[in-house]
């Protein structure tokens, strides 16, 4: 791992001028996503800020009609909250999926999205609920914000502070996982929300999360899993490692979402 | 190069590193505490586990920066004297080791689950060790240690 510069700022503004005083400067979270891209020399920031010390980026709070999260909050945080189990327990079923109890315990919700591994599970939670990405100084809808493979609409010096997610009528999550790291091999959430029937696939495509649109229909027609047993994804641009092939992801991705359909209960 | 000053074992430890220097390269390079092991380095075996803030953490995946100002408790800072922690009075009681490599890690993750939970399922505790691997295949005995341990902490470490 290359060496850089680390700041620990104790404001929003702080952590905000940091990244600005650096070209080079990355925000680093609880680093279980940038530390190992980083061992690997696949990123090689000159300055890290870490947003650890930054206050108001760790509480969950029930809205009402949504729940919002925020940026700081560990995986096992958002698995163990109450409000989160209450309101969206797939949200809370989700996050208890990721990794290990230990990879829950320093991994964040913010990190997770602002990274955008396209195995990763929130990018599939936050396009199937709908979720909004609040940042320092705007709103971004989970549609517009994820834009492949490691890319999302944040700017260089950009800080996610909070996701706000809309609770749903149902949804549940349905993770095929790689059994070494955990990471979706294929992982499909469904909810049935204000928005409608949305089905966010993660884990399958090289061009990270990804809606169904005829999974949707056909729930929106029938909620039921053998409305989407029958719905097959192309293998056209997904995923071909030694965990699966592409034709088997997108059977996979299938398979995953009548399971997730079924478990929505 | 910055200073880190951190609670370690009970004992206030400070040092200078590199940005880049890992929690637990500051442990066993700079405070010559080795109990703590790494093994796969890409924070999926577990051997590096310790606790920051009394929870458990891969230090193979966290800088030593990011534990400045931070109580953390290694292998080492577990028994008391010659008297054994219970849960690594466990580990010898149950023979839930065979090589031992990743013992210190399977330890320091059990008293955390230990911590939460007194009296683990024999599910819970394999749920809970998910990230801790131990290529000698020793999980039985394991399992049972863990299991003892945590009745025998009582809920409090």
């Amino acid at each position: 791992m290359n060496d850089f510069t680390y700041h620990a700022p104790t404001s929003l503004d702080d952590a905000v001028a940091a990244l600005r005083g650096d070209g080079g400067a990355k925000l680093i979270a609880g680093g279980h996503s940038l530390l190992p891209v980083m061992k690997l020399n696949l990123a090689a920031p000159s300055a890290l800020v870490s947003l650890a010390g930054v206050p108001g980026l760790g509480d969950i709070a029930d809205g009402g009609d949504s729940v919002t999260v925020g940026a700081m909050c560990s995986h096992a945080q958002v698995a163990g909250s109450a409000i989160v189990q209450a309101r969206i327990p797939a949200l809370a079923a989700m996050a208890d999926g990721i990794g290990d109890a230990q990879v829950r315990n320093a991994g964040t919700i913010g990190g997770s999205v602002a990274h955008n591994d396209p195995a990763a599970d929130y990018p599939a939670a936050c396009v199937a609920l709908g979720a909004t990405i609040v940042t320092d100084r705007r709103e971004v809808h989970a549609d517009d914000f994820f834009q492949g493979m490691f890319a999302t609409a944040l700017a260089d010096d950009e800080v996610i502070t909070e996701v706000r997610f809309p609770v749903p009528g149902r949804a549940a999550y349905a993770k095929f996982a790689n059994p070494a790291s955990k990471y979706a091999v294929a992982g499909v959430m469904v909810a049935d929300g204000p928005a409608g029937v949305r089905v966010a696939v993660t884990g399958a495509s090289g061009d990270g999360v990804f809606r169904v649109a005829e999974m949707e229909a056909a729930l929106g027609a029938s909620f039921s899993g053998e409305a989407v047993a029958g719905v097959a994804v192309s293998s056209d641009g997904m995923l071909s490692d030694t965990a699966a092939g592409a034709d088997y992801r997108a059977h996979l991705v299938t398979v995953m979402a009548k399971r997730a359909v079924e478990a929505c209960g | 190069m910055p200073t880190v000053t951190m609670t370690v074992n009970g004992m206030e430890r400070s040092g200078n590193v590199e940005g880049r220097t890992l929690l637990v390269e500051f442990l066993r390079e700079h405070l010559g505490l080795t109990g703590t092991h790494v093994g796969c380095d890409t924070s999926q075996c577990g051997a590096c586990v310790v606790h920051v803030n009394g929870t458990s953490v891969k230090s193979c995946t966290s800088l030593a920066a990011q534990a400045d100002g931070a109580e953390v408790t290694t292998i080492e800072g577990l028994a008391n004297g010659s008297d054994l922690h219970p849960m690594q009075e466990a580990f010898r009681e149950h023979h839930g080791l065979q090589c031992g490599f990743c013992t210190p890690g399977m330890v320091m993750s059990a008293v955390d689950l230990a911590n939460q939970n007194a009296d683990p399922s024999e599910h819970e505790v394999r749920e809970w060790l998910e990230g801790n691997l131990c290529r000698c295949t020793g999980y039985h005995n394991i399992v049972k240690a863990v299991q003892a341990g945590a009745r025998a902490m009582g809920g409090g470490s």
